[in-house]
């Protein structure tokens, strides 16, 4: 427990110092959603039609651009060796690495959600489904996006690549976290949505942080 | 007692005779051209049912007969990937470099198949629904197979070093398979634009027997032509990676 704090804490000090990767993935972000408007035109009805999509979207690819950074620093310099042979739980670490991502790139984009939304004309219910929406499901991004980062460490080509292997295991996340934000749009049960979503919330805890951990030591055996 | 032990060993030992690529080699070499005859054989028969003997669909007419095809294409795409994430969880647990190769044999057949299941249910979609394509959960979860198995083939084409890449493909198509019982029930699940399973093992299918042997025969042919195609991909496989080792410098089709 003890050794999963010092890493959290351990990469949100990295990233403080090196502020401006964190916002790059913010901001684009932010311009990926605010092109959608000038780019479909301002039709209020049909803005607030594609809002949920476009917004996930935007929140899928973001995610991506920060995920080689969970393990590619420390696998260049060799601390993530010294850390499979520390004698503390590997998986326990990694997990603290994802936890780091998540607070660093997806809770960011959960507290802007809301003012993209209102870009997009969402009315305050709908505002706050997708706020509750991306905080079930960013965690998930970071989580299944770990095993990619782990797998493609090192690899030619890795960014591109873990593009490919990621998206498809994203898409059940947008599927179900857009779908919820559009019934409660349109005065829908919004209730299986969320239950689905929590449920793939709750296997990837279970399963991810040992998974990404076995990808890390198969990167550096 | 020492003797039962003595027998069941010795079977054991037989049994993981041919998972060492030297001996497994040949033994596929044999098996190859069975296979190809079993393809033959069951396609031309399940070709004539499917053409000749089954009756017109009452309602669909001639075009249902593309299910022939369809069907079994998108049968085997799943299967194909349960086996193949099968042989690269043997190869992850038990550390055995045929597994993961007859893995890596397969790959790319079942991504042919689903290619094949996605096309031939577009030429069905057309003429049936008036589109090629639509949103459909059976449709959608079935391109997303395509996508894993493109993303196993490109995570061990970038990898250089053979026992990281089949690892890393290994985690890759485990973590995938939650995908097949997902496009498997999708149909269930989701009530749209795609019709329910026309064969189920708990009730009497609801069409025509001719109809299901024709798919039947179709199916067992793809089967046999996977297993010929993935025997012939595994021995390119051994050959590749055995390159360095005395067996393989000693084989007549390598001498010359």
């Amino acid at each position: 427990m003890n050794a999963f704090l010092t890493i959290v804490k351990r990469d949100l000090l990295l990233v403080m110092r090196r502020k401006s990767e964190v916002l790059t993935a913010l901001f684009f972000f932010v311009i990926v959603t605010s092109l959608f408007p000038l780019g479909i035109g301002a039709d209020a009805a049909l803005l607030r039609k594609i809002a949920p999509g476009v917004i996930w979207v935007a929140a899928l690819l973001s995610t991506l651009l920060g995920l080689q950074r969970i393990f590619a620093a420390d696998y260049a310099d060799g601390t993530l060796e010294q850390l499979v042979l520390s004698p503390n739980s590997f998986t326990a670490l990694v997990f603290g690495k994802i936890v780091a991502h998540w607070l660093v790139c997806g809770l960011p984009l959960v507290l802007l959600a809301p003012v993209i939304g209102i870009q997009f004309d969402l009315d305050t219910s709908s505002l706050t489904v997708l706020m509750a929406a991306l905080l079930l499901g960013t965690p998930v991004l970071s989580l299944l996006g770990s095993i990619g980062a782990a797998l493609t460490l090192g690899v030619r080509g890795g960014s591109v690549l873990l593009s490919l292997l990621i998206l498809p295991l994203y898409i059940p996340v947008l599927i179900f976290g857009a779908g919820a934000v559009y019934a409660s749009s349109v005065g829908l049960d919004i209730r299986g949505h969320f239950s689905l979503l929590g449920a793939i919330f709750i296997l990837a805890l279970a399963f991810v942080p040992w998974v990404s951990a076995t990808a890390v030591k198969i990167a550096i055996e | 007692m020492s003797n039962t032990h003595n027998l069941s060993s010795s079977r054991i030992m037989n049994w993981f005779r041919f998972s060492s690529p030297s001996t497994f080699y040949p033994l596929a070499g044999k098996m190859i051209p069975w296979f190809w005859a079993l393809t033959i054989i069951f396609g031309v028969a399940g070709l004539w049912v499917s053409f000749f003997v089954a009756p017109v669909d009452a309602v669909q007419g001639q075009g249902y007969r593309i299910i022939f095809v369809h069907v079994p294409v998108s049968w085997m795409s799943m299967f194909i990937y349960l086996v193949m994430a099968a042989w690269a969880g043997l190869g992850l647990i038990f550390n055995t470099r045929l597994s993961a190769m007859m893995a890596q044999a397969l790959a790319p057949i079942g991504a042919w198949m689903a290619f094949l299941s996605l096309w031939t249910g577009a030429f069905w979609g057309k003429p049936m629904w008036g589109a090629w394509w639509v949103w459909d959960a059976r449709l959608t979860s079935e391109l997303i197979l395509l996508f894993l198995y493109l993303g196993f083939i490109a995570l061990q084409a970038s990898i250089d070093n053979a026992r990281r890449a089949d690892k890393a493909g290994a985690i890759l198509a485990l973590v995938g398979v939650i995908n097949v019982p997902i496009i498997y029930f999708s149909v269930k699940w989701w009530n749209t634009l795609h019709q329910g399973a026309s064969v189920s093992l708990t009730k009497a299918p609801a069409m025509a027997q001719t109809m299901l042997w024709g798919m039947l025969l179709m199916a067992l042919s793809l089967w046999m032509y996977s297993i010929a195609v993935g025997l012939m991909r595994v021995r390119a496989i051994i050959l590749e990676r055995e390159a360095h080792t005395d067996w393989v410098k000693q084989l007549n089709e390598v001498k010359h």
